[in-house]
């Protein structure tokens, strides 16, 4: 196949492969702040941006921080006939807790809280020493790995929508009251859909695959 | 901007005898098994792929039906108790004026179901099928399950936060029913299903059409 001999020519190394369409291509790298999209199916494959590591560190680190408080503190409070509660994203994601429902509870919880904690735990892990110029960390290829599989189940704006969704129902019943950590919640959305605009995945494995010396 | 597309006509990896990594796109011999960048296994399209989106579509099926039978939420006020499902209770939103939220509550929990459950049986078919569809067609759809099929679980988490605010003694309290556990069962596997579909078989179809007519 003359085509196929044309693209494949020189290294493996030289060829990126759309993961979405198998279109094959020359590696060309685009400039900071350009894109590397696939002819065919227009899927991003390279999309490099100037600092991106760093950002994407103080992202995560306010994420982290974020979270941990938007977790204890009151995040919602209702009152009616001189009666009050006050709930914590905790309280509202371990809700379910008889039988069947305590699994419920779990993955409730690991949606909202515990997934997008874990990835940006592990997306520390794996920039740091690379934003540094430092050689990966151990187990680094793993732990992206484990974050990139994550990240169809970290669902904070989905839980944020419902935010929304619940207050309206409980309106006519109590009147609601917004704690310190509904604010927090969402910045967090904010930052976490932020962060999720940054990565750029090729850059990461190409970084952990040739890691500068210094 | 395309910087990558400079290939007059598309050379998949297969035609080139290359298989790819969909983790990290790195390109490998046909007959190498896991990526050395990432670990990851490599296959050059992956055969038991519509076994397992057929398997994990019917168990989201076969949760999603119990979950528009049994009560999503049960409420107790002062002297009433009530249940209310999926359906019930957006239509008892609309019924207090909240068009809104409750357009949102059946778009999310009924609209979005059904229409994945249909899209990805619709992928599935037609992977198999020559001609019909253009492969761009089916590209959207499979982008458009992949995104939004997450946000269906918006009504198990306003279930959880009803269920824990509205908790005033004697005077109101709210607990989920069993429903809330069934509809949650079933956009996980309906997320599997999806994840479990290979894209590049969009492709492939085609490309076997265009293939016999410049062969002949
Ligand atoms: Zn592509
Ligand atoms: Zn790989």
């Amino acid at each position: 196949m003359p085509d196929a001999a044309h693209v494949t020519r020189g290294p493996l190394e030289g060829l990126i492969i759309c993961p979405v369409c198998d279109a094959t291509y020359q590696l060309q790298r685009p400039k900071n702040g350009e894109r590397a999209v696939c002819g065919r199916c227009h899927h991003v494959l390279i999309a490099p941006r100037a600092k991106a590591g760093m950002q994407m560190i103080a992202v995560a680190i306010a994420v982290v921080v974020l979270t941990i408080a938007a977790s204890v503190f009151p995040f919602l409070e209702i009152s009616a006939g001189g009666r009050s509660n006050a709930v914590s994203i905790l309280d509202a994601a371990l809700t379910f807790t008889e039988g069947p429902m305590l699994v419920l509870a779990l993955t409730t919880a690991a949606f909202i809280i515990f997934v997008p904690l874990l990835r940006m735990l592990l997306t520390l892990y794996v920039l740091v020493p690379v934003v540094l110029d430092r050689p990966p960390a151990r187990h680094a290829i793993r732990a992206f790995r484990v974050s990139e599989a994550m990240r169809p189940w970290s669902m904070a704006e989905i839980f944020a929508l419902g935010c929304a969704v619940a207050l309206v129902k409980v309106a006519d019943l109590a009147s609601v009251g917004f704690g310190p950590a509904f604010w927090m919640f969402g910045v967090l959305v904010v930052l976490v859909l932020v962060q999720d605009g940054f990565l750029c995945k090729w850059s990461v494995w190409n970084s952990l695959e040739h890691p500068k010396r210094r | 901007m395309e910087l990558v597309g400079t290939s007059q006509k598309t050379v998949t990896a297969r035609e080139a005898g290359l298989v790819s990594c969909t983790r990290c796109t790195r390109a490998w011999p046909i007959e190498t098994e896991i990526c050395g960048r990432c670990g990851a296994k490599l296959v050059s399209r992956d055969q038991t792929s519509l076994q397992r989106v057929w398997a994990l579509w019917l168990v989201g099926i076969m949760c999603y039906v119990p979950s528009n039978i049994y009560p999503m939420l049960r409420t107790e006020q002062l002297f009433s108790v009530s249940e209310s499902t999926i359906v019930g209770g957006a239509v008892e939103l609309a019924q207090y004026g909240s068009y809104g939220v409750a357009g949102i509550i059946l778009f999310a929990s009924v609209a979005i179901p059904l229409g994945k459950f249909w899209a990805i049986a619709f992928l599935a078919v037609s992977v198999k099928q020559k001609g019909g569809f253009a492969s761009q067609h089916r590209l959207l759809m499979y982008e458009v399950v992949e995104y939004i099929g997450r946000w269906s679980m918006i009504d198990i988490f306003v279930v959880a936060i009803l269920s824990a605010l509205v908790q005033l003694q004697g005077l109101a309290s709210i607990t989920p029913g069993p429903a809330a556990f069934f509809f949650a069962l079933s956009v996980i596997f309906t997320m599997l299903s999806a994840q479990a579909f290979d894209p590049r078989m969009i492709w492939d179809v085609q490309a076997d059409d265009d293939g016999a007519v410049v062969n002949d």
